[in-house]
């Protein structure tokens, strides 16, 4: 599988989010580019590429159980939506933390989980932002892959 | 009476790319069974294996929550438009 692009700054970004709500699992949304849904793109024979140009922030809503529990309503997706709409990119994955815990899906996860969308998971350890992985659920729903994510120093639009 | 289905991004790759397909149905319930039959794979992705809805599936018709009107059972008329809307859910 090749794998998810995003520039220093946003994975900054992603840590930044999970050290602020620690002890809380903070959310949001991955906003880019994925070459396999574009217009216009002919795929056959090429992996799809797939870019995080924009992040968006989301307020964790399982206010019951934050620390270990994260929820996006359809009222947030669809403001997702809207906001990368409006800069003309897809929502191409979302991301969470994993406060004092391995930056690997769960079974809670994995249950949870769509097709298709890249899962970013960091791990906040005491605060501090450690691990951050990326997954996609498999087309069977049995079980998770890591995708590799190239981490790079500026954005290429 | 010919519905249209919004698919969700996550779920297009399994109908064959399409963000929306038109489908014979007179409830909402109809409307999904037509849109899984045409495209086999979203089935699993939408019900658990005991054929309910996942929790994380939600469905409305004209930007109505179904669960707040009759469920599947929600009569739908032509024209009507349904979408699946996700909701993102996970945790330790």
């Amino acid at each position: 599988m090749s794998g998810l692009w995003i520039s220093k700054e946003l994975a900054e970004g992603i840590r930044r989010h999970g050290a602020e709500t620690y002890p809380h699992e903070c959310c949001g949304a991955l906003l880019g580019r994925d070459s396999s849904i574009a217009q216009g793109h002919d795929a056959e024979g090429k992996a799809a590429k797939r870019e995080v140009l924009r992040l968006y922030p989301l307020v964790n809503r399982r206010d019951d159980s934050p620390r270990n529990r994260f929820e996006v309503t359809p009222r947030d997706v669809m403001d997702a939506e809207k906001a990368a709409g409006a800069q003309g990119l897809e929502i191409v994955g979302w991301y969470h933390s994993h406060p004092d815990h391995p930056a690997r899906p769960s079974e809670y996860d994995r249950d949870h989980a769509w097709p298709w969308y890249s899962y970013v998971i960091v791990s906040v350890m005491n605060g501090t932002p450690q691990e951050m992985t990326s997954w996609r659920l498999g087309d069977d729903r049995q079980e998770f892959s890591a995708e590799p994510m190239e981490v790079r120093q500026g954005a290429a639009v | 009476m010919a519905v249209r289905v919004i698919i969700p991004t996550p779920l297009r790759v399994f109908a064959g790319k399409k963000d929306s397909a038109e489908v014979p149905a007179e409830t909402v319930g109809e409307a999904l069974g037509q849109l899984t039959a045409q495209y086999g794979d979203l089935r699993k992705h939408l019900y658990t294996e005991d054929g309910k809805l996942r929790s994380f599936v939600n469905v409305y018709v004209n930007d109505e929550d179904i669960r707040y009107l009759d469920k599947e059972k929600t009569p739908t008329k032509d024209g009507d438009v349904v979408s699946i809307i996700p909701s993102i859910a996970g945790g330790r």
